[in-house]
């Protein structure tokens, strides 16, 4: 067998793991998409050479241990309460680049009220919101953002609008909203949606860097745990049924 | 065109063995390991074919663990 370790040396290499990324193994489920975004975020905070000046609100859910994960600073904000506190950081220092980073439950549940005022305000922070329509950490219950007819483990027969109400489309929301500079949404299943989602999360950074409003990222994303499927069957499972309710692309960008 | 011969290394106890970087290469060099598991438990990846490969990167863009470091050498014609 052709033996190819000749390749590797430092002058061929092409793509390592961010030195972000610490080397602690990531909590995660296999083939979770958090790790994917968790890759893009400390990726784009080394290349813009902010890992001293980025200041990150981890929020309640699966990625509540995201500072475990990514050398930046970090606040851990109470369940929704992300945008609130990154209020209060972005504006006491107003030359660091403040983030969230939510999950449906966080964002489009309890925080709702946090969330749209945060954006109606027009806060120079970024809102990276994780929507795998379940809620992932406590054991794959409805979210507001289940899918009709989605099986969860607390609508086991389907998500019925009659009795549970109609997935909400908080992205789209918070489109309207005159203080939301850049709303998209992306996913990460394929190397080219997870290049575009690093294009969308690098210019929601220079929005708010450059204090245009708040810039809404969200990715739809796969929970293969709470769905229970292999995380390939996910991502396939991801683009039938979450696309058509949650379409990609951008909705605002001004 | 030069053709590009690429190589990856991979991180094989950091590896959950999710399969996605198996599903996402082009060339089929990936898989994972039928019956080793790694110190977790995992079926890590491996390269089964790694003359195939292209060093296109494919495979470390969706690896939610960042498992995979890629090289690319293009060869002379």
């Amino acid at each position: 067998m052709e033996n190819n370790d000749y390749i590797k040396r430092p002058e061929n290499l092409v793509y390592a793991k961010p030195r972000l990324l610490n080397d602690n193994n990531m909590h995660y489920c296999p083939g979770c998409s958090h790790g994917v975004v968790h890759r893009l975020v400390a990726e784009i905070i080394e290349e813009m050479g902010m890992e001293h000046t980025t200041i990150g609100i981890a929020p309640v859910g699966c990625a509540v241990f995201a500072y475990n994960y990514i050398d930046i600073d970090w606040i851990e904000a109470a369940h929704g309460r992300a945008p609130a506190v990154a209020t209060a950081v972005k504006r006491l220092n107003p030359d660091r680049l403040v983030f969230t980073y939510q999950g449906d439950g966080d964002l489009a549940a309890i925080g709702t009220a946090e969330t749209i005022h945060a954006a109606n305000r027009g806060e120079n922070i970024t809102i990276i919101f994780i929507n795998n329509g379940i809620y992932g950490m406590t054991g794959g219950q409805m979210a507001p953002t289940t899918l009709e007819g989605m099986a969860t483990s607390t609508t086991p027969y389907g998500r019925r609008v009659d009795l549970n109400g109609y997935p909400l489309k908080i992205t789209e929301i918070l489109a309207q909203l005159p203080g939301t500079c850049y709303v998209t949404r992306q996913s990460v299943h394929t190397p080219a949606s997870v290049r575009k989602t690093k294009q969308a999360i690098r210019k929601a950074f220079e929005n708010s860097l450059a204090g245009k409003g708040t810039s809404v990222v969200e990715v739809v994303s796969t929970c293969n745990s709470g769905w229970k499927m292999s995380p390939a069957k996910a991502n396939d499972w991801m683009v039938e049924n979450m696309f058509p309710a949650y379409p990609p692309g951008d909705l605002k960008n001004e | 065109m030069a053709k590009a011969k690429g190589a990856v290394d991979i991180n094989t106890e950091r590896c959950k063995g999710c399969d996605l970087c198996v599903v996402a290469c082009p060339v089929q060099v990936l898989e994972l390991q039928p019956k080793e598991v790694n110190n977790r438990g995992y079926h890590f990846a491996f390269a089964s074919n790694p003359q195939a490969c292209i060093g296109c990167a494919a495979c470390a863009t969706v690896c939610p663990d960042g498992c995979i470091t890629v090289y690319r050498l293009m060869a002379e014609r």
